[in-house]
């Protein structure tokens, strides 16, 4: 299979130049997230509403379809406020450092069979070290910002993502141990006949909630939390570099609902087989990745927002052991060459005990209801029963 | 590597400034908060951006512009604040309120109460980090109430509907299916936010053994409503010092075991279910016809001389006028003793050694009102 590079019809002489097409690739992949973007704010707002059985955008456009555009056009018009104390050097880098990571992980996502910026033996490694990158900036921008809620936030920032960046590689590299490649390519290939959802369910259930915390999305919003800490490390940021950093969630959220799309769902692979066209491929990955934003957006309105130390103590003290299980039981599989449907009981009874774990220990103990006291006799005036 | 000895340096507990501008301060309250990386160390409240001297405009107002700046003190539970001032005065005058009024402030200040709690239970959803669906499904059922005090009194916001000696006006000729009806989609929207908050596993994780009172902690402190019937006492002013026709209703008081923040939700809710089903009671025994207001009411009311407490359950506890009288058309000195202000005066207490995000969660378990604070 030949794989093509974004963009670079053979024709084109031009093109022929490795870096000059990964460059061309990187900025239409960035145009078109940035749309994908605009697309996804609209999507989040129209469904979250629904949801909460409100209507969301409804005035510009039919259906409010144009709202982003003029939500776009009035935050980039607005004026770019930093705080006279700001540590001007930190408070700039912290935009690259959040932004650049986000679309560079774009760089090594397939598409298709055949729609991909670069092609990279080790792709999924290089995906999960840049996509780790962020946390990097969030220090930057709460200590720049000069501002006590923004240090909190970028303090609670960099401890939530590198907690949950170890069980996230972890589960990655129980998948890359069933399949015997971190080319997110390989991957896909892999699953022709069954996801590997199917065969790696506890890795699934660690990905997917490493997942949520990654993007800083409920209920893991804690270094955004806007009741507690108002924002967080974006409170002093305004105009186009606070929607700079707005992209960047969404972008993020993009990157790695196709990734687990890819790794777990059988990408553009699963059920069809790679033969149906890149359109139809498209297609599929978009609908795949659509699952993923949809239950984040579920989750997203249902759920409180969880306090810092449950935060942690889920990540280390639960994803963390499970998913050094999950690695366990998949070096037995693998030294011992025992038969594909090994993985499925071993995962499979994994992601039992795990649930049975976050059900009977980790949950809350159901206490003692209230009492009623009813049609008690009127006390003396001034005197406090019971 | 280790670090450089540097005795220049020193470790401080951080102090932040929590409001006046704050999302989850619920108005403009302001707390200094010391923390010590998440965990709280001290706890300064700032109040009074809200003070407008109320009790003294309401000392310059005669009895009847008095009932106005009820409203305008508890705005949450409008009907509750009018109530109680309402019957210091009658209390003083000695007036007797016919009995369709009296179940008529009933009905009103229970849905008043329904409005306020829905109004808690929203809020605290999002103190507790829910993105705005908990306010959502509270806010859609109250808006049915909403209308209806708006058909009833003309005003959304500040009803000024009762009077000294009964009620402006006669109520609606469909008021006692609209109170039905909005009923119905009361106890719709009670099940919804139980659906979504109550058996929540991160909200009860939230929630339990956060800010938690004894009993007697709470007796101390002069707790009352919700906050001291979460601790385990069975005080309700309905009951223990019953006003207006209470008595005849039958209704039961949800008392907390554990005193914590899950609790004061849990006897919320709980509440709630409780003022449907004073609503229906009172609904039924509303007399269909009849006087509204106390015959022989001078158009200029004037108190004897004397002095007078009254005091109602108003959803975030005892609301109390104080009420002096040298005679005449205006009250000599008015003290209202607000709740939100004594609850509050636990929040230090409560919060320190908690999470920085439990203190958030402490604040909007009192249920505050600012206006009711400051006054």
């Amino acid at each position: 299979m030949m794989r093509a590079v974004i963009l670079a019809a053979p024709s084109v002489d031009a093109l022929d130049n490795p870096a000059l097409s990964a460059l061309l690739g990187l900025i239409v992949i960035t145009l078109i997230m940035t749309l994908g973007v605009m697309f996804a704010t609209w999507y989040e707002r129209k469904a979250v509403a629904r949801m909460q059985q409100r209507l969301g955008p409804m005035r510009v456009g039919p259906w409010g379809l144009l709202q982003p555009i003029a939500d776009t056009l009035k935050l980039v018009s607005k004026e770019g406020v930093r705080p006279a104390s700001a540590d001007r050097i930190a408070w700039d880098l912290s935009l690259a450092a959040i932004f650049v990571p986000a679309f560079l992980v774009l760089v090594a996502i397939p598409f298709t069979a055949d729609w991909f910026v670069s092609p990279m033996d080790l792709s999924l490694l290089y995906i999960l070290a840049v996509g780790g990158l962020s946390f990097i900036g969030f220090l930057l921008a709460g200590w720049g910002s000069d501002n006590k809620y923004a240090l909190l936030g970028g303090m609670r920032a960099a401890a939530q993502l590198i907690s949950y960046e170890i069980p996230m590689i972890l589960s990655m590299l129980a998948v890359v141990m069933v399949v015997g490649s971190a080319d997110v390519y390989r991957i896909i290939l892999y699953q022709d006949v069954v996801p590997l959802i199917v065969w790696q369910p506890l890795a699934f259930i660690i990905f997917l909630t490493a997942t949520i915390a990654e993007l800083e999305r409920q209920p893991f919003d804690i270094p955004t939390g806007e009741s507690e800490v108002a924002g967080g490390v974006f409170i002093e940021y305004s105009g186009i570099r606070w929607s700079l950093f707005q992209l960047t969630g969404y972008v993020n959220m993009y990157a790695y609902s196709l990734l687990g799309a890819f790794v777990f769902l059988g990408g553009w692979e699963w059920p069809f087989g790679t033969d149906i066209g890149w359109g139809y491929q498209l297609l599929l990955t978009m609908v795949k990745m659509a699952l993923f934003i949809v239950f984040f957006l579920w989750v997203r309105t249902s759920f409180p927002r969880l306090r810092v130390d449950q935060l942690m103590s889920y990540a280390w003290k639960v994803l963390l052991p499970f998913a050094l299980a999950q690695i366990f039981l998949n070096g037995l599989v693998l030294v011992y060459d025992l038969p594909d449907v090994v993985l499925l009981a071993t995962s499979g009874g994994g992601a039992l005990a795990l649930c049975w774990l976050v059900y009977s220990v980790v949950r809350v103990k159901p206490r003692q209801p209230l009492r009623m006291v009813g049609n008690v006799p009127a006390t003396a005036p001034g005197s406090v029963s019971g | 590597m280790v670090a450089e000895q540097r005795p220049d340096l020193e470790t401080i507990d951080m102090p932040i400034n929590m409001g006046p501008q704050h999302p989850s301060t619920h108005g403009v309250f302001r707390m200094v908060l010391v923390v010590s990386g998440e965990k709280v160390v001290d706890v300064t409240p700032h109040i009074g951006y809200m003070h407008r001297g109320g009790e003294k405009l309401m000392e310059t107002m005669d009895f009847r512009q008095g009932i106005g700046y009820a409203d305008r003190t508890e705005y949450l539970a409008q009907f509750s604040a009018e109530l109680g001032y309402v019957l210091a005065v009658e209390r003083l005058m000695g007036v007797e309120v016919p009995e369709r009024a009296e179940y008529i402030r009933v009905i009103l200040t229970e849905l008043n109460r329904l409005t306020s709690h829905f109004m808690f239970a929203g809020a605290f959803g999002i103190d507790s980090g829910l993105f705005g669906t908990s306010m959502m499904f509270a806010f859609r059922e109250r808006e049915f109430i909403q209308d209806l005090f708006e058909e009833i009194s003309g005003d959304r916001l500040m009803y000024a509907y009762f009077r000294v000696g009964g009620l402006a006006w006669e109520v609606t000729d469909n008021f006692v299916q609209r109170c039905h009806e909005s009923l119905k989609t009361a106890e719709r929207g009670i099940r919804d936010i139980d659906d979504l908050l109550t058996h929540n596993e991160i909200f009860m994780g939230r929630c339990q053994n956060i800010g938690a009172f004894t009993a007697q902690q709470a007796i101390a402190y002069g707790l009352s409503g919700p906050m001291l019937r979460a601790s385990g006492v069975p005080f309700d002013l309905r009951k223990d010092e019953p006003y207006s026709v209470y008595p005849r209703l039958k209704f039961d008081i949800p008392v907390g075991n554990y005193g914590d923040v899950y609790d004061r939700f849990l006897v919320r809710i709980e509440e709630m279910r409780q003022s449907v089903k004073i609503v229906e009671q009172a609904l039924e025994q509303l007399p269909p016809e009849g006087p509204i207001v106390a015959e022989k009411l001078p158009r200029r009311l004037r108190t004897p001389p004397g002095e007078v407490y009254a005091k109602v359950e108003s959803p975030r506890g005892e609301w109390g006028v104080y009420l002096i009288s040298k005679g005449g058309d205006k009250p000599y000195r008015l003290k209202m003793r607000s709740p939100s202000f004594c609850n509050l005066t636990a929040l230090r207490e409560m919060t320190i050694g908690q999470f920085l995000a439990d203190a958030v969660m402490v604040l909007g378990s009192m249920d505050i009102v600012l206006c009711d604070v400051d006054r």
